[in-house]
């Protein structure tokens, strides 16, 4: 009866049962395109775009449109950008991205104080209030999660091909760029609809971090995505658990959740933890018999 | 017949291969041979549209190669791939059937069967269900293989696939080879490897950034044309 009551307290609250749910949401959204991001070897683009998206957001502030759309658009072009350097000259990607990020988000901050959006609240976009979610934005997160699934289960084989053989893929004849062009936008639209939640600087953690665990436990990409969405979905519930009675920051402690599953996974997985082997060794030294 | 006609690529504002000529015969296993540097993956990268040519044309029976890429299968090499990526052995041979199977659907058991037997014939279907990254690189080169046979493709390019081999591979390779010769399919071969494998190749292609000599053996294989190539002195005992 205690642990129902201590589950069951925080739902009482419009806006714990708002967060908790749209933190669900990314929490399956961010592990299923997290997954592409890892195998890609691509994470940090991740963090490129989510710092890009200031810029496009002090505009759209300013000319009054769609703020999300802004956030879109300046992150598709920080994207284009990293592969635009990378393709045409020897710039090798992570230089390439180390670059794009900073002057982005230094744009971002010079338009910021030259066309006075200052109230636009940067400490908002850079740690989000997954707090301040409102119903029509789990209505949002929602639709963008829903599309994108359909999206990866109609097109899985082809981004399997692709991510794993982009010349094998290309060669057959598949449209590579346009499936990366694809791949981009999924990413910058989760990025985008993470922000309020998280806010930018940890909505890497979500992407990568529950599809990193469940990529050293499991051995197939869709089974990464599965896991890494059940990781996704407790990281962010308990996260949301542990800010409630520890009176914690809600995003850094949904983080921290995803970190310590992480550190768990690297320890202790059955095939590929650090510690595994020497513990069986021990186990089998104790019971011979078994092995 | 595959031709290429005056394929002239640029990599970076150098001239990685210049005005490069020649046919690839149905039924015939031919490799392309030179040293590293060389331009031989650039010019079969050129061929299959992977990277812009700044002058050429490919034609695949008479008809433009691009509109007719379902008839390729690639191997590219090694180190092209992350092996760490999490996909199983089964799923890289049906990655061959992509292509065939078409967008939103799902494999037929056509496709199944044909990379069961793939795997069957490159010894590695007991493979099937593990994991490409715990595989050894001559299983692995074995897998692409199968991939290729999946693919039942009528033109195949393989870059450099005997490197980081068992010889048990190798063996399999030559004799995969030799078998969709006789089904008169097209085979091109990148190497940069004098060695005795030489001998189970119909035509050569001696390559260092243009074409230097085109043939059999004993036309391409001479000590004057490897020493042009290779910038060494080289002694053959392939005649």
């Amino acid at each position: 009866m205690a642990i129902w009551h201590w589950l069951s307290e925080p739902l009482m609250f419009e806006f714990m049962r708002n967060s908790i749910t749209i933190g669900a949401l990314l929490g399956v959204l961010c592990a299923v395109v997290g997954s592409y991001l890892i195998v890609q070897q691509m994470s940090m683009i991740g963090g490129v775009i989510s710092h890009a998206v200031v810029p496009g957001l002090s505009l759209a502030f300013f000319w009054n449109i769609n703020l999300a759309m802004g956030a879109f658009i300046a992150g598709i072009l920080s994207a284009l950008v990293v592969v635009g350097i990378q393709t045409r000259s020897r710039i090798k990607v992570d230089a390439a991205m180390a670059l794009v990020l900073t002057s982005f988000l230094s744009l971002g901050v010079i338009l910021i104080s030259l066309l006075e959006t200052n109230q636009l609240d940067l400490s908002l976009i850079l740690f989000g209030d997954i707090l301040s979610v409102v119903p029509g934005d789990v209505g949002k997160t929602l639709v963008i999660t829903i599309v994108i699934l359909i999206l990866v289960k109609l097109f899985y084989k082809e981004l399997l091909f692709y991510t794993f053989d982009p010349l094998g893929a290309q060669a057959s004849g598949l449209p590579v760029n346009a499936l990366y062009f694809g791949l981009v936008c999924a990413i910058v639209l989760t990025i985008v609809a993470s922000m309020q939640t998280v806010g930018v600087l940890l909505v890497m953690a979500l992407l990568v971090g529950p599809a990193i665990t469940a990529y050293l436990l499991v051995k197939e990409l869709h089974q990464i995505m599965i896991l890494g969405s059940v990781f996704g979905i407790i990281s962010s519930i308990g996260g949301m658990y542990a800010s409630y009675y520890l009176d914690l920051p809600s995003g850094p402690a949904i983080v921290m959740v995803i970190t310590i599953f992480f550190i768990l996974a690297f320890f202790f997985s059955p095939s590929q933890g650090i510690l595994t082997a020497a513990l069986q060794k021990r186990v089998g030294h104790i019971y011979p018999d078994s092995e | 017949m595959l031709e290429v006609h005056h394929l002239a690529v640029c990599y970076r504002n150098n001239w990685a291969v210049r005005d490069l000529s020649f046919c690839l015969h149905p039924g015939q296993l031919t490799c392309l041979l030179g040293p590293n540097g060389a331009g031989k993956s650039t010019v079969v990268k050129a061929i299959l549209g992977l990277i812009p040519k700044v002058q050429g044309k490919v034609l695949w029976n008479e008809r433009p190669l691009k509109s007719q890429l379902h008839r390729i299968a690639y191997v590219p090499q090694r180190v092209q791939i992350d092996w760490d990526y999490p996909v199983t052995v089964q799923n890289v041979v049906m990655m061959g059937r992509t292509r065939s199977t078409g967008w939103f659907r799902t494999p037929s058991r056509y496709s199944l069967e044909l990379a069961k037997n793939a795997l069957e014939r490159v010894e590695m279907l007991q493979y099937a269900k593990r994991p490409i990254g715990e595989l050894s690189g001559g299983q692995q080169q074995r897998v692409f293989l199968a991939r290729a046979l999946a693919q039942e493709a009528d033109l195949f390019f393989f870059d450099e696939p005997f490197v980081g081999i068992d010889k048990k591979t190798e063996d399999i390779i030559f004799d995969v080879f030799a078998e969709l010769k006789q089904s008169n399919k097209t085979l091109l071969v990148i190497s940069h490897d004098l060695s005795e494998t030489l001998s189970h190749y119909d035509r050569f292609l001696l390559l260092n950034q243009s074409l230097i000599a085109m043939g059999r053996d004993r036309e391409v294989l001479t000590p004057a044309n490897l020493q042009q190539a290779y910038g060494k002195k080289l002694n053959l005992l392939v005649a």
